[in-house]
């Protein structure tokens, strides 16, 4: 096989890694904030809020492995 | 520099996905007028075209400026034109919202639905990172949360383009949050603590190495800022586009259903990632700003 076409083999598992780290990752502080709010009630908006910047700052963390599958992907 | 890097690399990203998509598309039925998938894919990159319902309008090329060895090119581009409408749309809603304000006492009608966002803004981000001094970084945070909030809607109305998918964009946003929080650091400390901090503690023989570290640090998290608002915008324009695409490359009617359902899903969930990004980029910036000063208070507890 040519280099290209390692380069996109590589983009297409590395995609496939990342997203499987970020879903992980992500599900497990859902499945922590449910229990949480399961628990107690009154504090569900506080762990709400708290769920979702902690989902943002993890996929802004899977975006930048994402740039670098595109940028593989381009080679 | 990078930055037209990272440029190239969108519109390339763009272009190889057209070509692997038009090669498959020609692959198929063999239908004479393969659909071109670029004329998905210019609705996301950046052009000299604006199109309106009805219209096209070619916007206007200025000469490009050499910086020794940059060239700059300052001509007026889509994004450049709804960043341009972005911030008209900001500066008159402010405006609308201040005279209001000192007509009367009590809100209503448009500064009413501002100070809502507003008070949320002063309460949640500011006043609970910075303390009662963050009042002072107010307008800033403000802007920038307005500012980006309404560049990542305009990318959801038919005919507009979100500013943010372009890293230039984003990249010029993050280079005034870092001017920001070193700032909001240098005013809280003094410029002699805030070199002291660089350094971190550590006995005299380390400091070559930990202060490029130190340095390097400081960098990293407006990049963080910048590659996050970059990538969350063009990824969700990328996937509605690419979801649409599949009733052309399938060539049939059937797909198209299912495909606009997903796409009605995938648009909801743009529109939440606009408001959370907005959110956290404006967050994020206020929480590193008190940092800064926060060590300035325990420094000063200290002495």
């Amino acid at each position: 096989m040519e280099a290209s076409a390692f380069a996109y083999l590589a983009a297409g598992l590395g995609a496939g890694l990342v997203i499987l780290g970020a879903a992980f990752g992500i599900g497990k502080l859902a499945s922590a904030a449910m229990e949480a709010s399961g628990r107690q009630p009154e504090v569900a908006g506080a762990v709400r809020t708290s769920m979702i910047i902690s989902a943002a700052l993890i996929e802004g963390a899977t975006f930048f492995a994402l740039a670098i599958c595109i940028l593989l992907a381009l080679k | 520099m990078v930055m037209q890097h990272f440029q190239t690399v969108a519109h390339d990203t763009a272009a190889a996905v057209s070509d692997t998509v038009t090669a498959a598309s020609a692959h198929g039925s063999g239908n004479g007028g393969a659909f071109d998938f670029n004329e998905l894919l210019h609705h996301m990159k950046d052009g000299r075209e604006l199109e309106l319902p009805g219209a096209h309008v070619e916007l206007p090329e200025l000469p490009t400026i050499q910086v020794g060895p940059l060239t700059i090119d300052l001509s007026i581009t889509k994004h450049v034109v709804f960043l341009l409408l972005a911030a008209l749309l900001l500066l008159g809603l402010g405006v609308a919202a201040a005279r209001s304000a000192k007509k009367g006492l009590a809100p209503r009608g448009l500064r009413n639905l501002l100070e809502v966002v507003i008070v949320f803004v002063r309460d949640e981000i500011a006043v609970s990172n910075m303390g009662p001094a963050g009042l002072r970084y107010l307008p800033y945070l403000l802007s920038t949360f307005f500012l980006i909030l309404f560049m990542n809607l305009f990318g959801l109305i038919p005919y507009g383009a979100s500013s943010t998918s372009n890293i230039s964009v984003t990249a010029g946003l993050a280079v005034i949050a870092f001017i920001m929080i070193q700032l909001a650091a240098i005013k809280a400390q003094g410029l002699g603590h805030y070199l002291a901090h660089l350094t971190g503690g550590t006995p005299w023989w380390l400091w070559p190495i930990m202060i490029p570290i130190e340095i390097i640090g400081l960098f990293t998290k407006p990049f963080a800022l910048c590659m996050r608002l970059f990538a969350n915008m063009t990824g969700g324009h990328i996937v509605i586009l690419a979801l649409l695409g599949f009733i052309f490359l399938a060539k049939s009617l059937v797909v198209a259903p299912f495909s606009i359902a997903f796409v009605v899903g995938i648009y909801f969930l743009e529109l939440l990632v606009a408001f959370i990004q907005a959110y956290i980029f404006t967050m994020l910036t206020a929480l590193f700003m008190g940092l800064g000063m926060m060590t300035a208070e325990h420094a000063e507890e200290g002495h």
